[in-house]
């Protein structure tokens, strides 16, 4: 994708759940990493026009194009989602090429309502400079300059995305998903000292708006890796926004991990945790 | 009324189990009402009413009080009152106490008070040197008083648009006692009131569903500063109210035509405007020359309301399927509040409906300009199949934005009021910003007046008013303590909200009818 372009999953007009008060968000298509626990499996990779969905979609939503790629038509498609259960590519036929401009007409529309807008994924920076472009197109409209402008990522980018994206970038919020290297390379595939590095360094530009954590009872729960955890993040920053994550089997795929969701005990525990030894502003969800 | 059925229901009445007293005696007062013979009427305006096509909502054959009175309470605790030999209050304990004692004899169609004053300007003169304990302490116990000597969750205050230390105060007593009464309502002007305020209020919302938001601005554009959101959302003039209100089943209208929007508007809709205004004429008239309610009530000879200051309310409902059935009779399948072509039509019928509306004199409603006000109705507990007011289906409403972007247009309108309802699921609970993000954005796009409704609150809106489910439950052997729940027990046997999940369904405003 280019700077004008991007690929986009989705966005929805209102959300209560990616940053500070109501955002509209752009979930952009593709990911880095490859979670055990991904709730949106089909986000990870970009659609390779195999075609199987073609033949189990019931609506005759989907059809080759002319250019032998799987083409959706929106005006039919009864929003069953048999696509995304077919795919054995972790993909979506429904992701678009979008133009800056195309998601600004859907902005305006919701920017009075809103307090800024949030770019997820997928991996939002596997897009940086489309993302780039987004966030420069919104201050740049009268109508939208007072919206603020937030990332939400794994946090497996480089510096240079992130310098690139600081001059229009508000705050980003960065998933955690292991502080011990090992667990995080089996819960996501890939290492995580870019991901430390992201919140070492967005914090020191203040952009660090929270980082979350996705609590897995048994693969990433323990108290001894948790109060390691509190005491990194803490001696970056001993009052950041920490938000704790309990694990929720909603849309994960199957998998050789036994993943359970954690009791209300053991929230309130992790919580604690995060409680006793800094001044941390601990939200569980 | 024969007097055979007569007697059967005041019978049944004085000995049904799940009665309290007080509630007795108000059904056997209505019941007695009935025997009255109603104000005459044109037979087309007779049988419109009797098929239900208009509709007077059950107020009682020939009305002797206001049904929405909206006293001056500040003038009354500047000059304090002769007839309640009452001086004007100098203290907090004093004014909360004259305001108390004044509720107990301010008429109204439910016998409670609907409007109880802007609480917060009311009270704030007298709390200077009175600590924020004290006050909270005060208020609880007044507040106490007033969900337990006035149990009706039409009872209402106003707050705002100014921040203080009594409208912190009472949104706190609110958070902490959970009680269904007062209802309460925020005014909010976005060069007035702070966002910080606002967030107060999102919080007091996830609590207890209250309060209710009003454009501010809008409503004194169109009432004058001395304005206040009353009973089930009704915006009316402060010493001043409605003497009546009269409400048309557009859908009972369509179904009653034959042809295209166009005649619609043009023949059917201004002859069962005319037959709904005659209606509210005649009741009018009754009140006014018949029971000489505004020469001889204590809150006309002492100037706190003022006949000048009424009006007439001018309801509309059904207007969902109005569209919808119009929309299937020129063979298009698109949906109020889903499709332009359908949101268009919408638009035409309120439209037209407020200038007919605006253009039929009424007698006794200089308050309205000399007409009725226009108001989005937002229904009955025997209201079946068809949607309140101006509003999307329960169960069809669109996203948000969408949802707010279909209704905001009807909203300049509806000077009497058209409270949308938008339902909120729980994510919103750890971020109140966003709901405060929403209120500002529904002022902006010109919405009048709005509530919340929460997934897992225990309190639900019957639009306007709330009950708490747990006191709906057994209500047919055990009774309850709130007259309102009774009608939202009417609601529930027809929609089932305690067992689903709670969002918007028809509400009841009406004096139950006794003996049923």
């Amino acid at each position: 994708m280019s700077a004008t372009h991007g690929l986009v999953t989705d966005t929805i007009s209102f959300s209560s759940v990616d940053g500070p008060g109501n955002r509209f968000v752009v979930f952009l298509q593709g990911c880095n990493f490859n979670c055990v626990a991904c709730h949106n499996p089909y986000t990870i990779n970009v659609c390779n026009d195999c075609g199987d969905c073609i033949a189990t979609c019931g609506s005759g939503a989907l059809a080759f194009g002319p250019e032998g790629t799987v083409v959706w038509d929106e005006s039919v498609c009864d929003g069953t989602d048999t696509c995304l259960a077919t795919c054995a590519w972790d993909a979506t036929p429904k992701a678009r090429v979008r133009e800056v401009s195309d998601l600004l007409v859907a902005i305006r529309r919701a920017a009075p309502f809103l307090s800024g807008i949030t770019v997820s994924g997928g991996e939002a920076t596997q897009q940086d400079a489309f993302v780039r472009s987004l966030f420069t197109a919104v201050k740049a409209d009268p109508r939208l300059a007072h919206l603020t402008c937030f990332v939400d990522s794994n946090g497996a980018a480089c510096r240079a995305v992130w310098t690139g994206l600081l001059p229009v970038m508000n705050g980003a919020m960065i998933d955690l998903k292991c502080l011990d290297p090992e667990i995080h390379l089996a819960m996501t595939g890939q290492p995580n000292d870019q991901v430390l590095d992201s919140i070492r360094y967005l914090d020191a530009v203040d952009r660090l708006y929270e980082v979350r954590l996705l609590l897995l009872p048994g693969v990433n729960d323990g108290p001894h890796l948790l109060r390691r955890t509190a005491a990194w993040l803490a001696d970056i920053n001993p009052t950041m926004r920490v938000k704790l994550i309990g694990f929720r089997p909603h849309g994960v795929r199957p998998t050789d991990l036994a993943l359970i969701e954690p009791t209300a005990e053991q929230m309130a525990g992790y919580a604690a945790i995060f409680g006793e030894s800094a001044l941390f502003s601990v939200c569980c969800v | 009324m024969e007097m055979t059925e007569f007697c059967i229901r005041a019978e049944s009445l004085v000995r049904d189990a799940a009665l309290g007293y007080d509630q007795k005696v108000r059904r056997l007062a209505a019941l007695a009402a009935e025997t009255i013979e109603y104000p005459a009427l044109s037979d087309d305006c007779r049988e419109a009413l009797d098929k239900r096509v208009i509709c007077d909502m059950y107020e009682g054959n020939v009305p002797f009080t206001p049904r929405y009175v909206l006293p001056d309470y500040a003038l009354a605790m500047t000059n304090g009152s002769a007839h309640l030999e009452l001086d004007a209050p100098t203290t907090l304990a004093e004014a909360l106490s004259f305001l108390q004692i004044m509720y107990a004899h301010v008429p109204s169609v439910t016998t409670y008070p609907v409007y109880l004053g802007d609480l917060d300007r009311l009270l704030e003169p007298f709390v200077d040197g009175v600590t924020d304990a004290e006050l909270d302490r005060a208020l609880r116990l007044f507040w106490i008083g007033l969900d337990r000597m006035l149990p009706d969750a039409f009872v209402h205050t106003d707050v705002g648009p100014h921040d203080g230390r009594v409208v912190r105060a009472i949104l706190r007593v609110e958070r902490s006692l959970r009680q269904v009464v007062p209802n309460i309502t925020l005014r909010v002007d976005p060069t007035i009131t702070p966002d910080d305020l606002v967030y107060d209020a999102v919080t007091t919302v996830f609590q207890t569903g209250k309060p209710h938001f009003v454009n501010h601005p809008m409503m004194v554009a169109d009432l004058g500063e001395a304005y206040a959101a009353v009973s089930c959302y009704n915006s009316l003039k402060v010493g001043g109210g409605a003497h009546t209100l009269v409400r048309l089943n557009l859908k009972e209208a369509v179904l009653r035509h034959t042809g295209g929007i166009d005649a619609f508007l043009d023949e059917t809709l201004p002859h069962y405007i005319e037959l709904t205004a005659e209606l509210a004429e005649a009741r009018i008239r009754s009140l006014v020359e018949q029971q000489h309610f505004y020469d001889t009530h204590w809150l006309a000879t002492e100037g706190l309301i003022s006949i000048d200051r009424f009006s007439a309310m001018f309801g509309i409902y059904g207007l969902a399927e109005a569209v919808n059935l119009l929309m299937a009779y020129d063979g298009l399948t698109g949906r109020y509040g889903h499709d332009a072509a359908a949101d268009s039509m919408s638009y035409r019928i309120t439209q037209r409906t407020a200038e007919l509306v605006a253009a039929r004199p009424m007698p006794y409603c200089q308050g309205g300009g000399g007409h009725c006000y226009l108001h989005s109705q937002s229904g009955i507990d025997l209201d079946r199949d068809v949607t309140a007011g101006t509003r999307i289906p329960v169960g069809e409403e669109p996203s948000m934005l969408d949802h707010i972007t279909t209704c905001a247009p009807h909203h300049r309108l509806f000077t009497a009021g058209i409270s949308d309802v938008f339902h909120v699921d729980d994510t919103a609970l750890r971020n109140p910003q966003a709901i405060v993000d929403i209120i500002r954005g529904a002022f902006t796009t010109g919405m009048r007046d709005f509530t919340f409704n929460l997934d897992s609150n225990e309190f639900i809106r019957i639009t306007g008013y709330l009950v708490r489910k747990s006191d709906l439950v057994d209500i047919d052997t055990r009774g309850a303590r709130h007259s309102s729940d009774y009608l939202a027990a009417g609601s529930e046997n027809a929609y089932h909200l305690t067992q689903r999940t709670p969002k918007r369904i028809g509400c009841n405003e009406r004096d139950p009818r006794p003996g049923h």
